[in-house]
């Protein structure tokens, strides 16, 4: 767990993006880091990504965890400060430090630069690559700077080396040697020393050793594999819940006793490919599954009516009558028993549509569930990991009855849930609870409010006087911006594009115009009049896909193509924790439906005869489309808590940082 | 002709008050409206028939097209008639020269002498300039050789000419009567045209939709109902999504004729155009009007539709009557020839009065709305127009437009 960790976490040290240098934005966009120590020492002196030395140095992956423990903090310093140095004698250097554990981080950098063969993509190019590659599960590889830019290596294989035998490391090594040193620490020296000689021979002897070298390592792989099964199995039900404690202890000693070190890697492997599958988001119901939806319906709290005419395009999204179990809910709050009333309260609050905004919609949830775990209590005989689990799933379910949860919220109760399986089990129930419910104000705080905070101030940097700003709907992250853009003297003028039904824009637009703000208020439909005369488009967002694509209210890709053929900017603005691994291309696989009546009740006017008189016809359907996805080309700029990315980065983000969000 | 004057300023007002709405049934009061003012039109008996009519039509034009600068079709109308008095002018002219030919022919020449060669020769040029203004490409040449066009110049020399030769006075009144009421049998043809323009358009209907498409329509266009109809009623059966056209909500008013006629319709958001357009087959919109350019001004929301269309690579198809074909080259037309309505229809003004005030303070006030009735969409985001004379790319409008219009009439 922890090993897996580690080498993703290093990553925090590095600023993604192009960052302004306002000073309160350093510390912040860290957020689940402690703060003391490394993370301080290493942004100091590596925070200006251009630096190359420390670019290369900071691949993600190749630094073993123990660096940003931020009890060593001595050591990360030291570690950090030889990173821009070219180290004159590195043999020399390394001998000094090989006690020290921590340094074998500083250590590589300066052979790989001596070296210099390390390939010219050992940066974090390369760190995207070995993730593409292996996806998370590697375990192992605190115990070696594991993913380096193998060229079709299995990282396991080297890891798993050491256990069969010493010799297939030694081999391991030197077969790809040239690019990096896979050395447990015992062998470091060794194979340090050898290296440059060996670096010459491998150009010509590396590719027939590799092959042979490979097929050996496969064999051992899978042995290890049939090993680790067969324990696995057993272990598996406490696994996940064992982990943090076994990781804890055994972070200490790990690189001194290889033998240790492996048969645990195996074991955290089996537990680890669980945890992968766990974190997997699951698969969106599909409501044209008939058993999946009747089984669903059967366990429901919420009766809803499926609605009559159902637009057929998306029957894959629940379609229910709206308003009519209200009353019958809320009536029931007093005497409900498996949801705790909190929660209730908010499934409600959706259910009406009281709530809206996604940080709402994902605070709310969480205060919930902080007031629940409050009051929860573990059943005798019951464990309290499971129970709870068990009863969050339930509140869960509870919830998407009453609105489908918005990505965000998805994410926000895989952190909790994450949190709720790392509890240790020798804490008590009092004490475990107080943790969680510090970890949902925690990431309340860190993730959404001084996230919102750090993305106000790099996007103001954006704004200059004398332009036109457009925005669409409400976002309260653009809200934030404009006002504070004003506050501090920018002068600009708002353009606020709004749509039917929901008409949010009328909220954004009375608070900026109380606030003295200038505006331009018009719906979608005239925004390729309006667009001529804007200069930047700031876009609220719902969730960003992994592929860029930006998942937000809809209208929001109407926006943003106009803008587009335009050729004006748009930049969208979206916390972190929003970010999704999922892929999505177009709005109709992935969406939610709102109520159909909304768009059949138009304002009347005196000389419209609407269509209202005819709801009952079946030829005619109104869809309420809620969201809609934006392709990345629209986007020009995301603003995140971790800087300013264009939208290709968003798998990069997503994979360093969103494991170390969950695991932490 | 009082009632003439009050049917005109009647007219006016109502164009500018917006009580007439939508192009057709402007283009048809227009062209009505002319054909009373051409009926009621009383030539002094010296002057030059065609021109006095084409004075007089020219006048009330210019005060409709006034009254409503942005309704194209009025202008439109308008030269289609002068268009109609130029061409029925100028076949009497060569239809007379002719007769007068043959009756020269006819009656055997007692004076071979000058005066034959003369008429022939007079007959001769009358006939080339007639067909080459019913060639109608407004030529360089035709330019150049500065006969203006309506070949009422010959056609009064020649009148002049042989006024030794018959009762005078006779033969003009008569002629006069002829054009007018060819002027107005034209017309009639016109109005006969205009609202007919539907079934001509939808009778193609069944050859762009097939079984089990998605068509996607906004704004409300009776054309386009017409047409959608017209694929229904042969059978093909395929599904409609209309955006419903906020603030005016004209896409209701069309969802609810589409059911009528039992059509399978989905109304949906106008924000919901670009994530539904991936599923659609083909959008197709009435306009309001098509420029020389092939650009056109369409419902508001219209081009973020075409955006969207182009995007991907979805047909985005264009239905327009003949009447809708504007001569005149646009130039920033999202601007100029376009119409801001109350912003009562966006805001409520009892609920925002008091944003309303903020500004009044420093003067100019905080909170502006805007609410522009029309889009325009540049030719490079249509694929096709469809007109009641079949299909046409919009590079070619410009020279279909040539055939509706005579050159000397686009300035106004």
């Amino acid at each position: 767990m922890d090993a897996r960790r580690g080498p993703l976490a290093v990553p925090k040290v590095r600023r993604v993006g192009f960052f302004t240098s306002i000073e309160p934005s350093q510390d912040s966009p860290r957020p689940n880091r402690s703060l003391s120590g490394p993370a301080e020492a290493i942004t100091t002196s590596s925070s200006p990504l251009s630096d190359s030395p420390s670019g290369q140095f900071i691949s993600p992956v190749q630094i073993p965890p123990l660096r940003h423990r931020s009890d060593n903090l001595a050591a990360a310093s030291r570690a950090a400060a030889p990173v821009p140095v070219p180290v004159p004698g590195p043999s020399a250097f390394r001998r000094q430090l090989a006690s020290d554990r921590a340094l074998h981080v500083g250590s590589y950098n300066p052979v790989d630069s001596l070296l210099g063969t390390s390939p010219p993509s050992s940066n974090g190019e390369v760190s995207e690559d070995s993730g593409s590659l292996f996806g998370f599960q590697r375990s192992d590889s605190a115990k070696l700077s594991a993913s380096f830019p193998n060229g079709g290596f299995d990282m396991t294989m080297r890891v798993r080396a050491p256990q069969e035998s010493e010799a297939k490391v030694v081999i391991a090594s030197t077969s790809d040697g040239r690019k990096k040193n896979v050395e447990p620490s015992g062998t470091s020296e060794p194979v340090a020393a050898t290296k440059p000689r060996k670096e010459k021979e491998q150009k010509s002897l590396k590719e027939k050793t590799s092959k042979a070298e490979r097929r050996a390592i496969q064999e051992a792989q899978r042995a290890a594999k049939a090993a680790a099964k067969g324990e696995g199995s057993k272990r598996a039900g406490e696994s996940s819940r064992a982990k943090p404690s076994k990781t804890a202890k055994q972070t200490q000693p790990k690189k001194d006793v290889p033998q240790v070190t492996s048969s645990l890697s195996e074991k955290r492997t089996v537990s680890v490919e669980k945890e992968r599958r766990m974190d997997v988001p699951q698969a969106q119901m599909q409501y044209d599954d008939k058993s999946r939806v009747d089984k669903a319906k059967r366990r429901s709290v919420v009766e809803q009516t499926e609605s009559k005419n159902k637009v057929e395009l998306f029957l894959h999204l629940p379609q229910y009558e709206r308003g009519n179990q209200l009353p019958n809910l809320s009536s029931n709050i007093f005497t409900l028993d498996t949801i705790h009333h909190a929660v209730y309260k908010v499934g409600l609050q959706h259910l009406a549509g009281d709530l809206s905004g996604d940080n709402a919609r994902c605070i709310a949830m969480l205060h919930a569930f902080q007031e629940a775990i409050n009051d929860y209590t573990t059943p005798p005989m019951k464990d309290l990991t499971m129970d709870l689990t068990g009863k969050i799933n339930g509140y869960v379910s509870f919830l998407i009855e009453c609105r489908p949860l918005s990505m965000s919220m998805g994410n926000a109760i895989r952190f909790l849930k994450n949190q709720i399986r790392k509890l240790p089990v020798d804490l008590s129930e009092p004490e475990a609870k107080a943790s969680l419910c510090s970890e949902i104000g925690r990431f309340i705080d860190e993730k959404i409010i001084l996230a919102d905070k750090v993305i106000v101030q790099h996007a103001v940097t954006k704004i200059r006087d004398g332009e036109v700003l457009l925005t669409y709907g409400f976002s309260c992250v653009v809200e934030m911006i404009l006002l504070y853009a004003h506050e501090i003297g920018r002068k600009f003028r708002v353009v606020v594009v709004d749509s039917r039904p929901n008409l949010e824009g009328q909220k954004l637009l009375r608070r900026l115009v109380a606030r003295g703000l200038d505006c331009t208020y018009t719906h979608i439909n005239a925004v390729s009049y309006i667009m001529g005369e804007v200069t930047r488009v700031f876009l609220g967002a719902s969730s960003i896909f992994s592929n860029g694509t930006l998942y937000s209210k809809v209208g929001t890709a109407c926006v943003a193509m106009v803008a587009n053929a335009f050729s004006v900017p748009v930049i969208v603005c979206c916390e972190a924790y929003k970010f999704h691994e999922r892929v999505l291309l177009d709005s109709i696989c992935s969406n939610e439906l709102g109520d159909p009546d909304a768009i059949a009740n138009v304002p009347l006017r005196t000389n419209t005869k609407h269509a209202k008189t005819m709801d009952n016809n079946k030829n005619l359907q109104f869809l309420n489309l809620m969201y809609d996805s934006t392709p990345a080309e629209y986007i020009s700029m995301i603003v995140t808590d971790y800087g300013m990315i264009p939208p290709t980065s968003i798998p990069v983000i997503v994979r360093e940082y969103r494991r170390e969000d969950l695991l932490l | 002709m009082p009632d003439v004057q009050s049917m005109v300023l009647e007219f006016v007002n109502k164009l500018r008050k917006r009580k007439i709405e939508g192009s057709q049934a402007t283009a048809r009061c227009t062209v009505e409206l002319l054909r009373s003012v051409i009926s009621h039109h009383r030539v002094p008996h010296h002057a030059n028939q065609a021109s006095a009519l084409i004075d007089a039509v020219k006048a009330v034009g210019a005060q409709l097209v006034a009254a409503n600068p942005v309704e194209l079709a009025v202008g439109n109308v308008v030269r289609r008639v002068l268009h109609i008095i130029r061409e029925e002018d100028l076949s009497l002219a060569t239809a007379a020269v002719a007769g007068l030919d043959l009756l020269d022919a006819s009656d055997d020449d007692e004076d071979v002498n000058g005066k034959g060669i003369g008429y022939t020769a007079m007959s001769a040029a009358v006939v080339a300039a007639a067909a080459r203004s019913t060639l109608r490409p407004p030529s360089l040449q035709t330019l150049l050789e500065g006969t203006p066009e309506s070949a009422t110049v010959p056609y009064t020399s020649s009148s002049g000419a042989d006024s030794e030769s018959k009762s005078k006075s006779a033969d003009k009144s008569s002629i006069t009567r002829k054009l007018k009421h060819d002027v107005i049998e034209g017309v009639n043809q016109l109005i006969h045209e205009i609202a007919g323009c539907h079934e001509q358009i939808a009778e193609q209907a069944i050859e762009h939709i097939h079984q089990n498409e998605v068509i996607l329509t906004l704004g409300s266009s009776r054309t386009v109902l017409e047409f959608l109809c017209a694929a229904k009623e042969k059978k093909r059966s395929f599904r409609v999504f209309v955006a419903e056209g906020a603030p005016r909500y004209q896409g209701h008013l069309l969802a609810k004729e589409l059911v009528a006629r039992g059509l399978q319709t989905t109304v949906i958001t106008d924000s919901a155009v670009f994530a539904m357009i991936s599923r659609v087959n083909m959008v197709i919109i009435g306009a309001h009007a098509v420029m020389a350019n092939g650009g056109v001004i369409g419902p508001v929301g219209v081009n973020m539709a075409a955006l969207a269309a182009k995007k991907h690579a979805v047909p985005f198809v264009v239905l327009a009557g003949s009447h809708k074909l504007c001569p005149l080259y646009p130039h920033n037309p999202e601007v100029l020839l376009n119409e801001l309505r109350s912003p009562s229809e966006l805001l409520d003004f009892g609920e925002f009065s008091d944003c309303l005030d903020f500004g009044s303070g420093s003067g100019s006030p905080l909170l502006q709305v805007v609410n522009p009735t029309f889009d325009y969409v540049p030719p490079s985001l249509v694929s096709l127009f469809i007109t009641d004379t079949g299909g046409h790319i919009p590079s070619y409008m410009y020279r279909l437009i040539a055939d509706y219009y005579s050159a000397d009439d686009l300035v106004m």
